[in-house]
């Protein structure tokens, strides 16, 4: 599974970031994380707001920090 | 060793040193420079933290945490009406550009996907100028007048230089993406008139807080001051009845706190900051330890205050040392400041405007760098211009900007904010 974090890189962003590493760890899944940070790349998701979470190229979330538990809905 | 990565590091470090070694211990100048940065970050401390900013940091989290911003988007989409669009785009950022880091996405997301470029150069436009914070602190350290013409220029120039981008840019219909925009999923469920009264009992604490000392001892201003903190009191009783009865936070929780903040009255009778922080104190404490919606909105307000205020602390510091307090003289002789933007000419106001664009300021710190600016000798139209076009410009996003729109519009837009800037600062200081 491919996990894509979309943002410019602010506080929100990373704790996005943050989230998901610990909602991965939690599951044990086999995930790939990346970053997307440039805002061109990010408008090819359609996104407004970021942060953003991408599952497999499909926008789960936009314009908010998920909380782990959330984003372990998200994987499962 | 590999110097290609350390480099910097050395050159950060030989900095410091040559720094270090040539400090001008002995000069008069500098001396003041360093006692004007502490005496005015006292100044900010006794001031403007307890009564003004912290209110307002709660104010801007609550904003990010209970206004559904997926409702306000949806009125800059493709299909949007473009009456509507300019409208919603000139306001919004009082809501939408809380954070920094959204700024950017929407403003491209307006421009390639939504509902073109001109809702989209009046929403980037207007969105820092009018942050809440903003807005606030401006007002508050640099009088009302200002903070006022500053979020009603935002506003009504936003809408002016994005019909003009649009007006330009015509012929360039920019071709549609078929691509859908994924809408941020609208979370907040609650009626407005509910949040409305959360925010307007919020809003008129931090106003009847910061109630400033009439000139004359009689009248209704000086009766509103003479009783500012029954006042506030009371709205601090109406909070707690919101919090309780909307947000339901448990009785107790706010009881404990209404009665800490009674002791503490009666303990140091004559001194309301400790009242206040008590109150502010308790509010903090249980909307930190609760869930859900409280427990969102103490986070969010935390999130603002680690992202602020180290960056106000340090540009209060600068200010002060290359400024000084107003009156004062820091590291830059006034004579300077007075020669370049002093006065209401068109030169000083252009002048303002352009290192307003180029100049980088971190949110917020804007308002010390103006406040000493001002206090030496800077005039009101200049601080306006620097005002208006600084926030919404500085070099590193121009180049954002342009990778988003191409350097034709870019330049464009850049040229238009300056002079708008400068000829509102015209009329400002020609008015006041």
């Amino acid at each position: 599974m491919i996990i894509k974090i979309l943002g410019t890189g602010c506080s929100k962003c990373k704790q996005l970031e943050k989230a998901v590493i610990k909602a991965i760890e939690n599951l044990g899944v086999d995930a790939n994380i990346e970053k997307i940070t440039s805002i061109n790349d990010i408008m090819d998701y359609g996104v407004m707001m970021t942060p953003a979470l991408v599952i497999d190229d499909k926008v789960v979330s936009s314009g908010k920090v998920l909380s782990i538990d959330e984003i372990q809905e998200y994987l499962v | 060793m590999k110097w290609k990565n350390e480099w910097k590091i050395l050159l950060l470090m030989i900095g410091g040193f040559l720094i270090a070694f040539f400090m001008p211990m002995n000069s008069i100048r500098f001396q003041n420079a360093i006692m004007e940065s502490l005496y005015m970050l006292k100044e900010y401390a006794q001031l403007h933290v307890i009564l003004c900013l912290l209110p307002a940091l709660f104010i801007a989290g609550a904003i990010s945490v209970f206004i559904s911003q997926a409702a306000v988007i949806k009125y800059l989409g493709a299909k949007a009406k473009k009456v509507t669009a300019y409208a919603v785009a000139s306001v919004s950022g009082a809501i939408l550009a809380v954070c920094s880091c959204t700024i950017l996405p929407l403003f491209s997301g307006i421009y390639k996907r939504g509902a073109g470029l001109g809702p989209a150069t009046a929403f980037l436009y207007s969105g820092p100028a009018i942050n809440v914070l903003a807005i606030i602190l401006t007002a508050r350290v640099l009088g009302m007048e200002i903070g006022i013409a500053r979020a009603v220029g935002a506003i009504v120039f936003s809408v002016v230089i994005g019909l003009i981008m649009a007006f330009i840019f015509r012929k360039e219909e920019q071709e549609k993406v078929n691509k859908q925009i994924v809408m941020p999923e609208a979370e907040v469920t609650r009626p407005l008139w509910q949040e409305t009264i959360h925010f307007g009992i919020m809003v008129l604490i931090l106003i009847f807080a910061n109630w400033g000392k009439p000139s004359v001892d009689s009248g209704l201003w000086a009766a509103i001051y003479n009783s500012k903190w029954i006042i506030t009191a009371i709205l601090g009783i109406l909070l707690g009845i919101v919090l309780n009865k909307i947000f339901k936070m448990k009785l107790w929780k706010i009881l404990t706190t209404a009665v800490a903040v009674v002791l503490v009255y009666i303990l140091f009778k004559g001194n309301p900051i400790f009242t206040f922080v008590t109150g502010i104190i308790g509010l903090s404490y249980f909307t930190s330890t609760s869930e859900g919606e409280m427990g969102d909105w103490f986070s969010s307000t935390w999130g603002f205050a680690k992202q602020i205020l180290p960056l106000l602390f340090l540009g209060i510091l600068i200010a002060g040392s290359f400024l000084g307090r107003p009156g004062h003289e820091g590291l830059i002789p006034s004579e300077w400041i007075v020669k370049l933007v002093g006065g209401n000419s068109i030169w000083a106001n252009l002048f303002a405007s352009i290192s307003g664009a180029f100049m980088y300021f971190a949110t917020l710190t804007e308002v010390p760098i103006l406040q000493g600016l001002i206090g030496n000798g800077m005039g009101k139209g200049p601080a306006l211009a620097l005002l208006l076009a600084g926030p919404a410009l500085s070099l590193p996003n121009m180049l954002v900007i342009r990778s988003v729109m191409g350097t034709k519009k870019t330049v464009v837009f850049v040229s238009i904010v300056i002079i708008m800037a400068a000829i509102s600062g015209v009329f400002y200081g020609m008015i006041f």
